[in-house]
């Protein structure tokens, strides 16, 4: 069933802007998830490579959000295999698979709304802590040179961000399109190998969006992270991604560049609307 | 004669590091927050980074009198790299770093600058961009080495590399930069600094190291400035102000230079750091002084009822406490609780706590916002400059300081006022010619160095303060021969927040009448509270009500006046509330909300008619242009009112 055959599955390939992208990451084979009676995704396989910015789009109620549940542990599917970096993953919980170098976003923001950002984005580094609750709590020596540690790492991804002037604001004061960027502060400070990004760019205006996509190909860029993130304007999917998986009534309809993907009927179909018999 | 009181080996500002060096080498020279935390450098290893960078650059084989571009946000690296390319002796050219590509590519021409220094990506991106027709760039450098990574570095090299390969090269290098930094003389090229250029192409001015440092020395002398200061450096590198705050006093008191962590990080920083000496525009006083009268606005009522009860009591104690006048007992009691209460907590809020000099210059300041403050107890002073005079003319002494004037003579400046009024200056600090433009230098400087500023004025003469009454183009004569000077009335009706701009009318004429445009939002915002409904702006405007408002401003304003001698004629006799707001889409303001004169006098003569002619209602038709480019007209009948004159015998008196 895969259809990405033209690409090699060890050697990877050179993305038109000349980035130079890995072997398959993350392997997912013949995937299919239900609800119930519902078949949320039916016997979907692709995969993700080292250092690629991988898109999955698709029409409301496609699949995309569980998608992105099943690859980070969230959602058990029924039958397929994750692999992930060459070895098949048997059934993990989140924070397991978290721990495994995979962090991720939320559709609708995830924050501690009472928090400050900062203490919101050091959040994202408890997978570094090592020492334990009492040490931490008596603020013993090897406790405090990890937090000092972590909040050095922080800082580095708040500069990163340029959200150094909200560094002390509590989330629930910021505007929705800061609060995404945060979102996506805390993910980078677990510093993952692979990143799941749930629509982004959703309900920002242009100027944001801008913003917005040229973190995630600084990130990608800086930090050589593998990103997966599931994006509704398709201009933003075909200047940002390097392939794209399109899912339709919980099924594959392409996969490929986002020229490739373009042209393809099916998705056109899918988007512009057909009759369905 | 000045020479004299200098030790002559301070002839530069490289010496001056050097100086600072040995005499402070342990007390912070620059700070910048970064990664959160407050990074610092003591003078003496600001000394060790401008060495290492200096050696870098004579690696790079800068020369003796080359232009070094140097462009981005106020940063310790990029002020070492102004003294650094000092000491290799060539000429440090800073750049606006909001300068879009053309104003760049311009000034990068006009300088010949054959390197540059850049602060982050965004600046090399223009750089490059300007190199299509610019030739001759031979090497960029660049601090923030965040997304360069993938640049042809052939001609690029980051500000670390260059400073690695000079210390490398120390060995082989040292003589030659100590021989050129001790070649530095009084007399040679400090920096070059482009005027904005609102008026025509921007001009480079050549400042020599007497200017600066003289200038440095006199202002620093003026205000007891000392090593303990700490200043806040964010307005930009570019501007004449702040080579002289940040490198020229800063290095000749050697006092500490902080930079912010980013742009919208200011406010937050200037509480952190609580400077000592401070400057700023009127607009960044206004702005801060909008916010904590909206936050006031949400505080509980007792908090409320506090604040107006000890603002009130400052603004007739403080300014006195502040000037050393007497104040009663009584009064000094209530000023002390205040200050607990109110006060303090309200200046730490503001990042003032700790002001002991603080400016404001560039364009008039409200009275009231001047008021503010100093009735907070923070000393704000006013200072009347411009590139050309390497920032000082005049500026106001400890104990004498009022919104209406601009201060007496700097140390060392020579004034005298021209018969049309114009102010002329010369000084130790007048700059030595416009780069490559001798006609623009002679036509500016005359040859027994006096230079025109381009301001009318006059110079009081109970105090000697100067007093600045208007650019000195716009400035003519009434019918009767009196002074006319219409943005001087238009700014002082403008204080008013009711009022947005004023056009004053009186040229050739027997009396002065004015146009008013309301502010829509502070009216409309009084209109909500009192129940005043309308539909439209036009209706807003005429309602009787705020007619009415206008004409006590209006009122208020010529008493001000009236005790003016000079200008006593400018008072206002009739005026009218327009119809619709003056637009630069309709060509009656420029971009930059500067109003046109001729062109409003053209378009509403029939107005203007009617002002002189007596009648008391108009009808006018008005042609618009909306935003989407189409064309309109208003219809609308304006009321006219006239405004309570002050006699000019009471004048006299």
């Amino acid at each position: 069933m895969k259809q990405n055959a033209v690409i090699d599955e060890n050697t990877g390939y050179t993305t038109e802007d000349g980035r130079k992208i890995g072997g398959v990451m993350m392997d997912l084979r013949n995937i299919t998830l239900r609800f119930g009676g519902v078949e949320a995704i039916k016997n979907i396989s692709f995969d993700i490579r080292e250092g690629e910015i991988r898109a999955i789009i698709g029409p409301n109620g496609a699949g995309k959000s569980s998608m992105l549940n099943v690859i980070s542990g969230f959602y058990k599917p029924q039958e397929g295999e994750v692999y992930f970096r060459g070895e098949k993953r048997p059934p993990l919980k989140p924070y397991q698979v978290a721990r495994q170098g995979v962090a991720r976003t939320f559709q609708n923001i995830a924050l501690f709304e009472g928090m400050s950002v900062l203490d919101n984005i050091m959040t994202g580094r408890m997978g570094h802590i090592k020492s334990n609750m009492l040490s931490q709590a008596i603020w013993a020596g090897k406790a405090q040179r990890e937090e000092n540690e972590n909040r050095e790492a922080v800082e580095r991804i708040i500069d990163f961000l340029e959200i150094q002037a909200i560094r002390k604001t509590p989330v629930g004061r910021l505007p929705y399109g800061l609060k995404k960027r945060v979102e996506l502060a805390r993910a980078l400070a677990a510093e993952p190998d692979l990143l799941l990004l749930d629509e982004p760019m959703a309900g920002m205006n242009v100027e944001e969006k801008e913003d917005m996509s040229r973190f995630i190909l600084d990130v990608n860029d800086e930090f050589g992270t593998t990103t997966a993130l599931i994006e509704h304007d398709m201009g933003v999917v075909m200047d940002l991604s390097d392939r794209v998986v399109v899912m339709d009534y919980g099924r594959k309809i392409g996969d490929g560049t986002p020229q490739e993907v373009r042209n393809n009927q099916e998705v056109i179909d899918a988007y512009l609307g057909v009759a369905h018999d | 004669m000045t020479e004299r009181n200098q030790p002559d080996q301070l002839v530069s500002v490289p010496r001056l590091l050097a100086r600072n060096a040995s005499l402070y080498g342990d007390k912070p020279a620059y700070r910048e927050k970064e990664f959160g935390i407050w990074q610092s450098w003591t003078w003496a290893e600001t000394a060790e980074e401008v060495d290492a960078l200096a050696l870098g650059l004579l690696d790079l084989g800068v020369n003796v009198g080359d232009h070094v571009a140097i462009i981005g946000r106020n940063r310790p690296a990029l002020y070492w790299s102004m003294v650094a390319v000092q000491s290799v002796g060539a000429v440090p050219v800073p750049l606006y770093q909001d300068a879009v590509v053309e104003e760049m590519t311009y000034v990068l021409e006009n300088c010949g600058a054959r390197f540059a220094i850049a602060g982050d990506q965004e600046q090399v991106d223009k750089i490059i961009e300007a190199q299509q027709t610019v030739h001759g760039i031979a090497h960029v450098i660049y601090f923030d080495t965040r997304g360069m990574r993938k640049y042809d570095h052939s001609e690029i090299t980051s500000f670390a590399d260059i400073q690695n390969e000079g210390r490398a090269a120390a060995p082989r290098l040292s003589k030659e930069l100590n021989a050129r930094r001790d070649a530095l003389g009084y007399d040679d090229t400090c920096v070059m600094l482009y005027t904005s250029g609102t008026t025509g192409r921007p001009k480079g001015v050549v400042l020599s190291n007497r200017n600066v440092i003289e200038t440095s020395k006199n202002s620093s002398e003026f205000d007891h400035l000392s090593a303990g200061e700490e200043t806040l450096a964010y307005l930009p590198m570019a501007w004449v102000g702040d080579f002289i705050f940040s490198i020229g006093q800063a290095y000749w008191s050697a006092f500490c230079v902080n930079c912010p962590e980013s742009a919208e990080t200011m406010n937050a920083d200037l509480r952190e750091i609580g400077p000592t000496y401070f400057f700023a525009p009127p607009a960044i006083f206004e702005g801060h002084l909008t916010q904590v009268m909206i936050r006031m606005e949400d505080a509980s009522r007792f908090k409320r009822w506090m604040f107006s009860y000890f603002m009130e009591h400052a603004k007739t104690v403080g300014p006195r406490l502040l000037d050393g006048k007497t104040v009663s007992t009584k009064d000094r009691l209530i000023h002390k609780l205040g200050n607990y209460l109110v006060y303090g907590p309200l200046k730490n809020r503001l990042g003032m706590s700790r002001v002991r000099v603080g400016y404001t210059a560039g364009e008039a300041i409200g009275p009231e916002l001047f008021d503010f403050y100093r009735s907070l107890g923070i000393n704000l002073k006013q200072l009347y400059g411009q590139t050309e005079a390497t920032v000082f003319i005049t500026q106001q002494p400890d104990g004498e300081v009022r919104s209406d004037t601009v201060g007496v003579p700097s140390p060392g400046v020579e004034l005298k006022i021209a018969e049309n009024g114009e102010v002329f200056y010369r000084s130790p600090g007048t700059f030595v010619e416009y780069y490559g433009n001798p006609e623009s230098t002679a036509s500016t400087k005359d040859p027994e160095g006096w230079v025109a500023t381009g301001d009318a004025g006059f110079i009081e003469e109970k105090s000697g303060h100067l007093r600045i009454i208007d650019r000195i183009k716009d400035v003519s004569k009434m019918a009767d021969g009196s002074l006319f000077a219409p943005k001087y009335v238009e700014n002082k009706l403008k204080f008013y927040p009711n009022i947005l701009e004023a056009v004053v009318f009186g040229a050739g004429r027997d009396r002065c009448c004015a146009f008013i445009n309301i502010d829509l939002t502070a009216v409309g915002n009084w209109a909500e509270r009192n129940n005043i409904a309308y539909s439209s702006y036009q209706e807003l405007s005429q309602h009787p009500q705020v007619l009415d408002t206008v004409l006590t401003h209006v009122n208020a304003v010529n008493e001000s006046i009236a005790n003016d001698e000079m200008l006593a004629a400018c008072q206002i006799h009739r005026f009218l509330v327009l119809h619709k707001e003056l637009d630069a889409d309709d060509g009656e303001m420029t971009r930059t909300r500067k109003v046109r004169r001729a062109v409003i006098a053209e378009k509403f003569n029939d107005l203007i008619d009617a002002l002189y002619d007596g009648s008391n209602t108009i009808y006018t038709e008005t042609e618009v242009t909306y935003e989407d480019g189409r064309k309109g007209k208003i219809k609308a009948t304006l009321d006219i009112r006239d405004a309570t004159v002050v006699a000019k015998t009471k004048v006299a008196a």
